[in-house]
Formats: C-alpha cells, sequence, structure tokens
C-alpha cells in the first residue's frame, strides 16, 4: 500500500471539527459502558472476595460498597448495564441486516439512550 | 490505533483574518482550514468575508468567490459543480459533503471548511487519496468472469439490474469513509464504507463469477469486520447511498456460506 505520510504532511483535524451524532455517540456509548462495567465488576467482586475474608475487612469493603460513593459507581453501573444491553440488542437486529437506515437507527438510538434511563429508574424504585 | 490528539506539526494555529470585499452589506463569515507545503508552518484557520449578494446559493459558489475575489492562492478540488464528479467533498459545518450541491442556506452562523477528515493534507483542502484509491483497486471494481466471452454483451435481468441500484450511483469522493471513526483509527487496514459499497456492488452483480474470491478476500478481521455499524458513512453520504447497509449485506453472505 501507498504511504499516506510522505513529506511531513499534516493529519488533517477529525474528532476536533466533526459534528457530534446521534450514530456516533451512541456507538462510543456502547465502548465506554462496556469498559466501565469492568470497574463496576471489579467493585462487587471485591466486596463478594472480602466477604469471604473475613468479618472485619467485610464491614470495611461494605462500608465502601454502602456510601455515596458505592451507590453512585452501582448506579451509574446499573445504568450501563441497561444501555449496553440495549445496545446490544440493537447490534442483533442490525446483524440482521435489518433497521439499517438513518431514520430507524436514529430511532433505536434514542430507544437505548433513553430507554437505558427509564429501565434503571424502573430498576432502582423496584430494588 | 485510537489517537485523540493531532499529531504535533498538524495542530491548527489561529491564521489570517482577510479583508472584508468594500462596499458590502450582506457578508457572511467563513473559516477555512489552510495549509502550505512551501511555509513549513503548521495548519492554520484563515478567516474571510464573502458578498452574498455578489455569490451563488452553493458553498463551492463561496470557495471559488474567495479564490477569485479576496485569495488565488486558496487550493480546492472541484470541476462539475453538480454532484457528479466527487471532487469538492470536504468537511462542511461538521458533516463530510460536496461542496457544489451543499446550499449556505442549510448552516446557521459561520461557515467552517475543512479538508476531509483524518487524511494527509497535499495543501488547504485537498487531502491525498492515494491508499483511498489503493483500497477502492483492491476489491476488483470490474466484472471478472470465467465463462466463454458471449457472442454479444453479458445480459443481465431486469430485476438482477435492479439489484444495483444504490450501489452504482457512488462517485469515490470518500465523504463517507473519511466520517467513518473505525476508518480513522484503523484506515491503513480496514478498507472503510466506500470500497466495502464498491465490494458488494460487484458481488451481487448477477454477471460477476467471482463471488466467492471476492468474499474470500474480505474474509479479514481489519479488511471487512472493522465496521462496527456506527452509520457516520449513511449519515454523510452526499448522494444519499447506505454503505452500512451494503457492508451488513456482505457479513449477511459471509455467514450464510459458512453454515
Amino acid at each position: 500500500m501507498a504511504d499516506v505520510n510522505r513529506g511531513d504532511r499534516p493529519l488533517s483535524p477529525h474528532l476536533q471539527v466533526y459534528r457530534p451524532q446521534l450514530t456516533s455517540i451512541t456507538s462510543i456509548l456502547t465502548r465506554l459502558t462496556g469498559n466501565a462495567l469492568i470497574v463496576g465488576f471489579g467493585l462487587i467482586i471485591w466486596w463478594l472476595l472480602a466477604a469471604a475474608t473475613g468479618p472485619e475487612y467485610f464491614a470495611l469493603a461494605d462500608r465502601v460498597v454502602t456510601s455515596w460513593f458505592g451507590d453512585l459507581v452501582l448506579t451509574l453501573s446499573l445504568w450501563a448495564i441497561w444501555y449496553h444491553y440495549l445496545a446490544g440488542l440493537r447490534h442483533l437486529y442490525y446483524d440482521a441486516g435489518k433497521g439499517l437506515d438513518i431514520p430507524t437507527a436514529e430511532l433505536l438510538g434514542w430507544a437505548c439512550v433513553i430507554g437505558s434511563v427509564v429501565l434503571t429508574v424502573i430498576t432502582l424504585i423496584i430494588i | 490505533m485510537v489517537q485523540l490528539r493531532l499529531p504535533k506539526n498538524s495542530r491548527m494555529i489561529r491564521g489570517k483574518t482577510w479583508p472584508k470585499p468594500e462596499g458590502a452589506s450582506n457578508l457572511r463569515k467563513f473559516q477555512i482550514y489552510r495549509w502550505n507545503p512551501d511555509e513549513g508552518d503548521n495548519p492554520s484557520v484563515d478567516t474571510y468575508f464573502v458578498d452574498m449578494d455578489d455569490c451563488g446559493p452553493m458553498v463551492l459558489d463561496a470557495l471559488i468567490y474567495i479564490k477569485n475575489k479576496i485569495d488565488p492562492t486558496l487550493t480546492f478540488r472541484r470541476s462539475c459543480r453538480e454532484g457528479i464528479c466527487g471532487s469538492c467533498a470536504m468537511n462542511i459545518d461538521g458533516i463530510n459533503t460536496l461542496a457544489c450541491i451543499y446550499g449556505m442556506d442549510e448552516i446557521k452562523g459561520d461557515v467552517k471548511i475543512y479538508p476531509l477528515p483524518h487524511m494527509p493534507v497535499v495543501k488547504d483542502l485537498i487531502p491525498d487519496l492515494t491508499h483511498f484509491y489503493a483500497q477502492h483497486a483492491s476489491i476488483m471494481p470490474w466484472l471478472e468472469t470465467k465463462t466463454n466471452r458471449p457472442a454479444k454483451e453479458w445480459r443481465q435481468s431486469i430485476e438482477d439490474r435492479e439489484k444495483l441500484d444504490g450501489l452504482y450511483e457512488c462517485v469515490m469522493c470518500a465523504s463517507c469513509s473519511t466520517a467513518c471513526p473505525s476508518y480513522w483509527w484503523n484506515g491503513d487496514k480496514y478498507l472503510g464504507p466506500a470500497a466495502l459499497l464498491h465490494a458488494y456492488r460487484w458481488i451481487i452483480d448477477s454477471r460477476d463469477e467471482a463471488t466467492g474470491e471476492r468474499l474470500d478476500d474480505l474474509e479479514d478481521p481489519f479488511k471487512l469486520y472493522r465496521c462496527h455499524t456506527i452509520m457516520n458513512c449513511t449519515k454523510t453520504c452526499p448522494k444519499g447511498l447506505n454503505p452500512a447497509k451494503a457492508i451488513a449485506e456482505i457479513k449477511k453472505l459471509m455467514v450464510e456460506r459458512a453454515v
């Protein structure tokens, strides 16, 4: 393949100038939620490991997990799970070759964003 | 690889503000990316003022106005001025499109113009499309046959011909590929929406006899499967085509022949 960087040519701006839009934002959110969930799961696993280690250590872990900070991380994780789950369903639908026109794709994008928030609130009310 | 910041030599500095045309009352402000290979400076963003009463309705009209009346060094590609040659593709108001068919009335506020994103710049608004064209050539954009040549032309039914609608209209302007974040980060190996749309155009051509070889060539973690169905390509296509759909159809054919 040709060397695309012949000479000292600058690279044209990309993220700096491209207009954010639903298509790219829902995609990057899928990645972000997927990666952020690893952190959320780490917290839960640490909590479970602490429970297996002993009552004193569990008391410490439990204090962290049930603190306002723990609540914040777990609530965001809950939203992330719902969002990632809905985005996964959208991808499954796409992989069947369906919904691949801009009006439908944007409708599904909003469904993921709004749906994940609604489902998070419902889950919080139930538990 | 994902690189959020531009390389050091690519970061834009504030450029020159060119004088307003004299005696004009209906001015519009343009901010345009400039880079001159002969000067060795970083790229800059220059400011121009266009007299809208003395200029056509399209963005390309304004670029030509600037080149003719304010700054003859402004460099850009253009030819047909009716959306069929694909030369004047650039990033206008944050999206990739053809300057000749994009009306200035569709833009709110100042008009910001950059070259197609994440490409090496030759000069000003001209990106180097060498690699993009090489990728197009790699998908064998021609009719590939094995049987003996027919006495007249290769025949095709009306229904089979209709399968090419929405594909053959592509003018290779590169708007879609350079709108794709996946192509930004992996454009060296990922073919990108334009080349893949063309690949699909030949895969489903009833007269083509190399479908298997074409699919074999695309069966690759990067060439085809870096498409994550973001759909920036379809969103931006100035011809209203749907590369995302074409890529999804190729992926479906991959699955169908594997099971």
